[in-house]
């Protein structure tokens, strides 16, 4: 069972000041992130309208999320009208608490899970197991996760962070039937995981997965993946339990037609990944159930800024890109949603009570390049800039900030206090003492000049 | 108050006052595009299928030559006599498509007469697709349009794959790991 992110203990500084010490995990990050930049660069120049269908991307989703409430009815009854049952969940404890009764109606005591985000967030799998209930994730980098008790550190690839004869070790170590004699050749390990999963696909009886998009108009559900064993699990069992988050909704069928081209291209770097699945309440006999996830996205969608967060659809270009999270890796961020999207989300939904979840707006550089990749135009540093102002700054840094503004308030105040400044200006060291050195450790102090500019310009003005 | 009351009277009050947008659709749509056989037959080809552009009159000679020795299942509604009924000893599968994508390489069955079950398209591991030139629409917007969201559909872009090992991308994991694409003209 892989382990929880919840309550995780220290703050981004210092996880990802741990972090960059390894190298390991440097090197297999900045491979793995600049290969898929380059992929998406090359599919995503190929498309001339590329940015009107960006635009058509951001103003669904912000329709949809105007009118959610009315959107969600439609999806439901549209769902319940193909045979679908449609079940709701304010947080994650009840979210959990459905699946599991759901579970046990069945009787089974193993499922298997198509990759998913939002389970991922609410923990389902050790909820499942604290009533007897085995959780197999089936997606390749989930499985070796999963397999070696770690936590994800990437949306898309969640084992990124590993390279091949770490997974040759960990599929030795934990997979019983694994062969002995087994290579860190990428094609011999996935042969090695498809042996594994065979049969458990074709015996399984339930099923859980996500969804990256809900058409409201039809009521429709779509999952996109590469490997099959989304398709294993949406068809195969008998019972097929969806959990998905209330912001994946799109309003009409037509609108697939936007992010089936924005989202391969954005996530895998690919004209469209190997399989996607859509299926319209019950099919081929299926029991379907829809679990439909609030967990704290209708306080997010209340935040006129960092309501744009919902637009995500989970791509990860916004990760691939960020010279933080490159260095830093995945884990640094403490959450199922790691990278410059996590670090607006995560204190979003979870509120930043926690050290952790208060420093990830400070996780930034600012540089925007997640803003420019980002399928949906998600303003990320706008959002950090205004997370980072709601974000709790200790007392001094509280006073200070007030002696500034009292300052800057007023240009009679300030052109004193540049006069008293210059005065002293022999004085200043390079280095600030006690707390102030966290800043100038690495920053110089910006030399004052002798004098101001607003006094140059009072003497030329005057001659 | 129920879940669902609560979750659609906070979604009400988070959004009170916000305003609405109009969508721009100004990317390309509706297409009728010159050359689509020629585009998808190169866009199957990198996902590194299988791909043969033939005239109708040679498909069923090539079918032949393709699943000799093989135990294939042919659904119902295929044009073709004979198959292998049992799912777990299949060899492969032999279907036709609703409607294939040149712009990205991709073949959509809705699972209709001669596309089997969803199950039959996925378990054995080598897939035979026959598309009808007429079938092949320019882009994702175009294929859209001609689907129909009550039935299941599965869209497919080259036999199965993962990138989750170095992001390297190795063709083979739980779908078939052979697809073969027969576009008769």
């Amino acid at each position: 069972m892989s382990a929880t992110f919840l309550g995780m203990p220290g703050n981004f500084p210092e996880n990802s000041a741990k972090a960059v010490q390894d190298s390991q995990l440097r090197f297999n990050l900045r491979k793995a992130t600049h290969t898929i930049r380059g992929k998406r660069a090359g599919v995503v120049g190929e498309l001339p309208d590329w940015q009107e269908l960006r635009a058509a991307g951001k103003a669904i989703k912000d329709h949809t999320l105007r009118n959610l409430d009315r959107y969600l009815l439609q999806l439901e009854e549209a769902v319940t009208g193909a045979g679908g049952t449609v079940h709701w969940a304010r947080d994650a404890a009840e979210a959990n608490r459905i699946v599991t009764d759901l579970v046990k109606a069945t009787g089974e005591t193993e499922v298997v899970k198509v990759k998913s985000m939002a389970t991922q967030e609410i923990e389902l799998n050790q909820a499942l197991a604290e009533h007897g209930i085995t959780a197999y994730e089936t997606d390749l980098a989930e499985l070796i996760v999963q397999l070696g008790d770690d936590f994800p550190s990437h949306i898309l690839v969640p084992a990124i962070h590993r390279n091949r004869s770490e997974i040759r070790e960990i599929f030795l170590d934990r997979m019983p039937d694994a062969p002995r004699d087994l290579t860190d050749d990428p094609p011999a390990l996935t042969e090695a995981a498809r042996l594994h999963l065979r049969e458990r696909f074709l015996r399984s009886k339930v099923a859980i997965s996500g969804a990256n998009f809900m058409v409201a108009e039809t009521g429709t559900l779509v999952v996109l993946e590469s490997e099959g064993n989304g398709r294993m699990c949406l068809s195969l069992p008998e019972t097929l339990i969806s959990v998905v988050g209330i912001e994946k909704l799109l309003p009409s069928w037509r609108d697939l037609e936007v992010f089936l081209q924005l989202l391969p291209r954005s996530s895998t770097g690919e004209r469209m990944n190997p399989y996607t699945s859509m299926w319209t309440g019950s099919v081929e006999g299926q029991d379907f159930h829809l679990v439909l996830l609030d967990n704290g996205r209708t306080d997010v969608l209340a935040d006129e800024v960092g309501r744009q967060a919902l637009r995500c659809i989970r791509c990860s270009a916004c990760l691939n890109v960020c010279p933080v999270y490159e260095r830093a890796g995945g884990h640094a961020y403490g959450s199922v949603y790691p990278g410059p999207i996590g670090a607006i989300l995560t204190p979003q939904l979870r509120g930043m009570s926690s050290e952790l979840d208060a420093s990830l707006p400070f996780a930034s550089s600012l540089c925007g390049a997640c803003y420019e990749v980002c399928p949906v135009a998600i303003d990320i540093p706008e959002v950090l800039v205004d997370l980072r102002a709601k974000a709790p700054h200790a007392a001094a840094e509280r006073a200070g900030m007030k002696v500034a503004g009292w300052i800057l308030n007023d240009h009679n105040r300030l052109a004193r206090a540049q006069r008293a400044a210059t005065r002293v200006r022999g004085f200043v060291p390079k280095r600030l003492p006690g707390p102030l050195s966290a800043w100038t450790d690495t920053r110089d102090v910006p030399e004052i000049p002798e004098e101001s500019f607003r006094d140059w310009w009072e003497r030329n003005e005057r001659a | 108050m129920s879940a669902r009351d609560e979750i659609l009277a906070r979604i009400g009050r988070a959004v009170a006052g916000a305003e609405d947008v109009e969508i721009p659709r100004g990317y390309r749509a509706g297409r009728q595009a010159e050359g689509l056989v020629e585009l998808f037959a190169e866009r199957v080809d990198d996902y590194r299928a299988i791909v043969h552009v033939l005239p109708a009159s040679e498909v069923p000679a090539k079918i032949d030559e393709s699943v000799a020795g093989r135990r294939m299942i042919v659904p119902d509604g295929f044009d073709r006599t004979g198959g292998w009924n049992d799912l777990g000893t299949a060899d492969g599968v032999i279907t036709s498509c609703a409607v294939a994508i040149a712009e990205t390489g991709t073949i959509v069955l809705d699972h209709g007469p001669g596309q089997g079950t969803r199950a039959q398209t996925l378990v054995p591991d080598y897939h035979l697709c026959v598309v009808r030139a007429d079938q092949i629409v320019a882009g994702v917007p175009e294929a859209v349009a001609r689907l129909d969201p009550a039935r299941p559909l599965t869209w497919i872009s080259g036999p199965s794959a993962t990138s989750d090992i170095e992001l390297n991308r190795v063709e083979g994991v739980h779908g078939p790991r052979t697809l073969e694409v027969i576009i008769s003209t």
